[in-house]
């Protein structure tokens, strides 16, 4: 009897704008050009905020945090493109998606500083805390996708960040696994940024790719550019619209590059080279979206120079509103256990009190 | 109502509340087309449908993290571990999640779970299926364990724990589940989560049990009444976590001995906590030292010796009595 093939696959990578920033005209997506430029401007602040963070987290201003230089265009995109309804579930490494998705730079500072009212934002803006356990996330924004389809809600999807660790996770392969048995509206985007603290990406998995983990649970794959702000547009925006018409879930895998350390405790210089990270800045998303603004007649370097200016205002603001929270009462943590406090936390309380002397 | 046991009566906690709130959905293993291997979800796919009542795939992470996805969303998840000794898989999500979104955002999200578990020994299974490992769950804070012990109280505390804000580990002694009946009112019954119910008033000794040990407790009370004509205050601790140590110390203030019958084993187990809660609570009005009996820190024997360890009504009788004579 012969042998016969029962299965045939592929995986596609995309890039459109290239290294050096030039377009591939045939793939240009239509994006108006304040769309354009509102997304650079998203970037913009998402690159000058960690930046901030770092210089605070030196000063012992705040405490350690995950910088994302280098990675805005494989989440601040995807942020961008989310609707009102759409939920966004992260890891720990986006803080600009976060900033694009109602944030303020002030709770953002409070989160790293060590203050979980750093979580609290008014309203419902479908935009979970932040998940350091590693792939945890995904299997919640599964729920939700149920939940939002379960509930009838039209035109709704989740966006699900992960890095290349986590792919290595069980959760990954759950939280895939029932996305696609469940056919929900997620849209997982897998930052590859080429390290897992120390771990390289070779020794993460013996995959070639990280896209072409959804073949196994037959979900559609893509391996994008990371650094290509139009190659991401295009790859989540189709992703986008699969989810919110019915079309189940998508994993992009965004190859990008952790130009900076793990989180502001880790030394990379310990397990990486110099050239290496020299050879990523030159494939640096926002060098290369700046000459495609520049390039369409869209910007130049006074508009530059006014922008750095006004992001820079607006982190100024944000981190003295972020200094003028002195006062935190520590014993919140008593009243946000259960709903309703036991006597047994209340005796735990008032000692608690007590000990601290007020 | 006739006479039910525990199956069917948190069988019918699930349909009630199913039937009067749309965003209450059950999903596990197997618990759809085959009903739960010990049939507890019967009938529920037939009444709501694949949507309510959702066969998962295999994993125990994705079944309690999907459910607090859903929570934070609005809907009442009722997950099942098919058995406890499988649950562990997904203690991170328990512990990395579902405990701490209130705490982490300080009140802003809550995520309304209820994860069901058959647990401990007595039905003659494989390896892993005959533990007791309530105090592990109990050390979480954020995270309510509750232990019913009949029929009547299984519903009443189910309905309690899926109407809870606060996510849930409900923990149902498989050995009980069809060892006996109990009259289960029609009228709705809900029992407080949080608070230890006197099952028996008494005067000379309180005795305090929980889940499986419930029988053979009575018995043996029952056994000290006819025998040594004693009056025993029998305690069922219902929720391990937040421990009403107030009904416990109130108890022992009144009788001044104490007796735990734990089926899990000694170290670090709820039975030491009530005993603190006791030492806090009510040390100067104790006539002996509080007396545990538990299982040994022994892994679980396989079902061929697994009764040999667990505390039966003839243990029970024999540390009541110590306990009455020192």
């Amino acid at each position: 009897m012969p042998i016969k093939e029962v299965g045939h696959y592929s995986v596609s990578y995309l890039q459109i704008l290239d290294a050096s920033g030039n377009v591939d005209k045939e793939l240009e997506p239509k994006i108006s050009d304040e769309d354009l430029l509102a997304l650079y401007r998203g970037m913009v602040m998402g690159r000058a905020v960690d930046q901030r963070m770092l210089n605070l987290q030196r000063q012992g201003r705040i405490g350690t945090f995950a910088p994302s230089t280098g990675q805005e265009a494989a989440h601040i995109v995807p942020a961008f493109l989310m609707n009102d309804k759409d939920w966004f579930v992260g890891a720990f490494r986006e803080t600009g998606a976060r900033l694009l998705r109602g944030e303020t730079i002030t709770q953002t500072l409070l989160y790293y500083n060590g203050f979980e009212e750093g979580n609290k934002r008014s309203g419902n803006r479908r935009i979970l805390p932040v998940s350091i356990i590693v792939a945890g996330q995904a299997l919640h924004a599964v729920g939700i996708g149920y939940a939002m389809k379960y509930q009838g809600e039209k035109d709704t999807s989740v966006i699900c960040i992960m890095g290349d660790g986590a792919t290595s996770e069980g959760d990954f392969h759950e939280a895939l696994n029932f996305a696609g048995v469940w056919n929900v509206p997620v849209v997982f985007i897998v930052q590859n940024n080429q390290w897992a603290i120390s771990l390289p990406r070779e020794k993460q998995t013996s995959s070639k790719t990280l896209a072409q983990k959804s073949i196994a649970f037959d979900i559609p794959g893509i391996q994008v550019d990371g650094n290509d702000p139009l190659g991401m547009y295009v790859a989540t925006k189709e992703a986008l619209e699969r989810a919110r018409t019915g079309g189940g879930p998508t994993l992009i895998e965004a190859v990008t590059y952790r130009l900076m350390m793990h989180t502001t405790a880790d030394d990379p210089k310990k397990y990486r080279q110099d050239d290496e990270v020299e050879g990523w800045q030159a494939k640096d998303p926002l060098i290369r979206f700046k000459k495609y603004l520049e390039d369409k007649g869209l910007w130049d370097e006074q508009k530059e120079e006014a922008l750095q200016g006004a992001t820079k205002e607006e982190i100024d603001a944000g981190v003295k509103a972020f200094e003028e929270f002195t006062e935190l009462p520590p014993e919140a943590c008593f009243d946000h256990v259960f709903a309703k406090m036991t006597p047994e936390l209340e005796e735990q309380k008032q000692d608690f009190l007590k000990r601290k002397g007020s | 109502m006739a006479k039910l046991n525990m199956v069917q009566a948190i069988n019918l906690a699930l349909e009630t509340e199913m039937a009067k709130d749309e965003s209450v959905i059950v999903l596990g293993e197997d618990v759809g087309r085959d009903e739960g291997v010990f049939r507890v979800t019967a009938g529920l796919l037939e009444k709501f449908g694949e949507s309510r009542v959702i066969d998962t795939p295999l994993a125990e992470s994705a079944i309690i993290g999907t459910s607090i996805g859903m929570a934070l969303a609005g809907m009442k998840p009722v997950g099942e571990m098919q058995f406890s000794g499988f649950s562990y898989l997904m203690v991170h999500q328990l512990e990395g999640h579902a405990s701490r979104f209130r705490g982490r955002s300080l009140g802003e999200w809550n995520v309304p779970l209820v994860i069901r578990m058959p647990y401990g020994g007595g039905v003659r299974a494989l390896e892993h299926h005959s533990e007791s490992r309530e105090g592990l769950y109990s050390t979480i804070p954020g995270v309510k364990v509750v232990i019913p012990s009949t029929p009547r109280n299984a519903r009443a505390l189910l309905l309690a724990a899926i109407r809870d804000p606060d996510p849930v580990i409900f923990m149902e002694p498989k050995r009980s589940y069809r060892a006996f009946r109990e009259e289960v009112p029609e009228e709705e019954e809900i029992m407080e989560i949080g608070k230890a119910q006197i099952v028996q008033e008494g005067s000379d000794i309180t005795v305090i049990a929980w889940g499986a040990m419930m029988r053979p407790a009575i018995k043996a009370v029952d056994e000290i009444k006819e025998k040594l004509g004693k009056s025993v205050e029998l305690i069922d601790l219902l929720t391990m976590n937040p421990m009403d140590g107030l009904t416990v110390a109130e108890s022992v203030k009144k009788t001044g001995r104490c007796v735990i019958v734990q089926e899990a084993p000694k170290t670090m187990g709820i039975a030491s906590e009530v005993i603190a809660q006791i030492n806090d609570r009510a040390l100067m009005y104790l006539e002996a030292p509080v007396k545990r009996l538990t299982n040994y820190d022994v892994m679980t024997p396989y079902f061929g010796r697994e009764m040999n360890y667990v505390p039966g009504q003839e243990n029970i009788y024999k540390a009541i009595e110590e306990t009455l004579n020192y």
